[in-house]
């Protein structure tokens, strides 16, 4: 289990968010990486790539399967963590640090508190 | 757990105390201790079954190509259900266990509808036994002969593709030198009420860890295995899936068994496509259904099998292309996720065979 962090949000589609200003940090929790199993991939979006909140803007594959990763809210890519792209096994080792995936540049730094908290999210998983 | 075949099986073992300790878990992890060390497989969903009666080798010839007659007692083959139109209804082992005594394996996802064919195709005087009341365990790895030979010699002694009946542990087994992932191995077919007992011990000794479906899938890939209903179906034939081997030499005097006339002209005449083996460029795997381009835009074919080959460290595929496309070397272009990707026909496997010969 994750340590309890007030700080950091969560969608549904398992993707946690850490605001820092108007700059979010964004990466899979620690639930998706041990259900996808060991990822052999990732493709990360390009810089400077505007995204809506949801959209599907980068893929993990594991040895199972392919799966999207969602922009949690809406905002430009201003940073790609390239690390996990050279050595996907980071993100399976350290899914809420050293293996995040991008940063955004909110365009509404306010959506931030629209996320799911670390005790929303926890129940949701009970309800998996 | 996820549904294969109507089974509830495994994609990976979660490995605690001992287990633990020797393997880190996970698919890469699973299919790499295979490769260096030895694995152990639940393949209890696959179909057993005896066939036995007068000529029972001669009767089943009338249904495969292989040379089943010329299968010496103590000796196994890997052999076709066919159709009338060259296609493949399923692919299985059969050994011979005895005078007029055969012993099948066949896929689970195939089981009825093969004991139904077999029952239809053979003469009455040919008895089917399904053996519903047997596990098979699959022990594989280059450590694999060294782990049976603590428990048989015999068995540790067979050579590839030989079968015994010998005691492991006290249960009746059946075993063969044989497997699913290009690796020396075993399997044994088990009295179901000491299948556990048995895993228990093998899962004992210090190189075996379980392994699941999911490095079940990824060993055989890189061993250019094919997958029924994946790589091989009702639709393909044994040409070409590249299973011309197949046919006994015997059997290609006469094409006397379904669809043998269809294969003899693909064979003369080529057939419209093969199976072939496929390195995508860069790291994202390409997996079932996926497009094939030739590289002048045309239409190439199919990806029947692909992921993330671990003992490769990188991306493989199995699947059919046109012929003009086939040989090794070739360029293609795979459609992934609406990218295309450069890609390369390789020959198969992938990974060098390491059967015992």
């Amino acid at each position: 289990m994750a340590k309890k962090d007030s700080d950091k949000r969560y969608t549904k589609d398992h993707e946690w968010v850490v605001l820092d200003g108007d700059i979010a940090t964004v990466g899979i929790t620690d639930h998706a990486q041990d259900q996808l199993g060991d990822l052999v991939h990732i493709e990360l979006p390009e810089l400077e790539r505007a995204v809506s909140e949801a959209e599907a803007c980068a893929v993990v594959e594991s040895v199972k399967a392919a799966s999207d990763v969602y922009a949690p809210l809406a905002g430009k890519v201003v940073e790609i963590n390239e690390t996990i792209t050279e050595d996907p096994s980071i993100v399976n080792s350290d899914p809420e640090g050293e293996g995040w995936f991008f940063r955004l540049e909110l365009d509404d730094p306010d959506t931030f508190e629209t996320l799911l908290d670390q005790d929303a999210y926890d129940e949701f998983l009970e309800t998996l | 757990m996820v549904p294969f075949a109507g089974y509830a099986m495994p994609v990976q073992y979660d490995l605690t105390g001992d287990l633990a300790a020797r393997c880190r878990g996970g698919v890469l992890a699973e299919h790499l201790h295979t490769r260096t060390q030895a694995g152990l497989f639940d393949v209890s969903h696959m179909g057993q079954a005896f066939l036995s009666g007068p000529g029972v080798a001669a009767a089943l010839e009338k249904l495969v190509p292989g040379d089943i007659v010329g299968l010496k007692p103590g000796r196994q083959r890997y052999t076709l259900l066919t159709n009338e139109a060259g296609g493949i209804i399923d692919d299985l082992m059969v050994a011979c266990v005895g005078e007029d005594r055969l012993f099948l394996v066949v896929n689970a996802s195939r089981k009825d509808v093969d004991f139904v064919h077999l029952a239809a195709g053979l003469p009455d005087s040919i008895v089917l036994t399904r053996l519903e009341d047997r596990a098979l365990l699959a022990l594989q790895g280059p450590a694999a002969v060294a782990v049976m030979g603590r428990l048989s010699p015999e068995a540790a002694a067979l050579p590839f593709m030989g079968v015994a009946s010998v005691s492991l542990g006290g249960a009746e087994c059946l075993v063969s030198r044989s497997g699913y992932t290009g690796e020396d191995g075993f399997e044994i077919s088990v009295p179901a009420d000491q299948a556990e007992a048995l895993a228990d011990l093998l899962t004992g000794f210090p190189e075996v860890v379980p392994v699941g479906l999911g490095a079940r899938d990824s060993l055989r890939l890189e061993a250019g295995l094919c997958l029924y209903g994946n790589d091989i179906d009702e639709l393909t034939s044994p040409i070409e899936a590249g299973l011309t081997w197949v046919i006994g030499k015997r059997r290609k005097m006469d094409w006397d068994f379904p669809g043998g006339l269809v294969m003899r002209d693909q064979l003369d005449n080529g057939a419209p496509r093969r199976r072939v083996g496929i390195r995508p460029d860069g790291r994202a795997p390409a997996r079932g259904q996926t497009t094939i381009m030739a590289e002048d835009g045309t239409e190439a074919g199919i990806v029947t099998s692909g992921g993330f080959g671990p003992s490769v460290n990188g991306p493989v595929a199995m699947g059919y292309v046109r012929r003009d496309l086939s040989a090794d070397g070739t360029k293609l272009i795979l459609i992934v996720r609406g990218k295309s990707v450069p890609a390369t026909v390789v020959p198969l496997p992938f990974t060098p065979h390491r059967y015992i010969r």
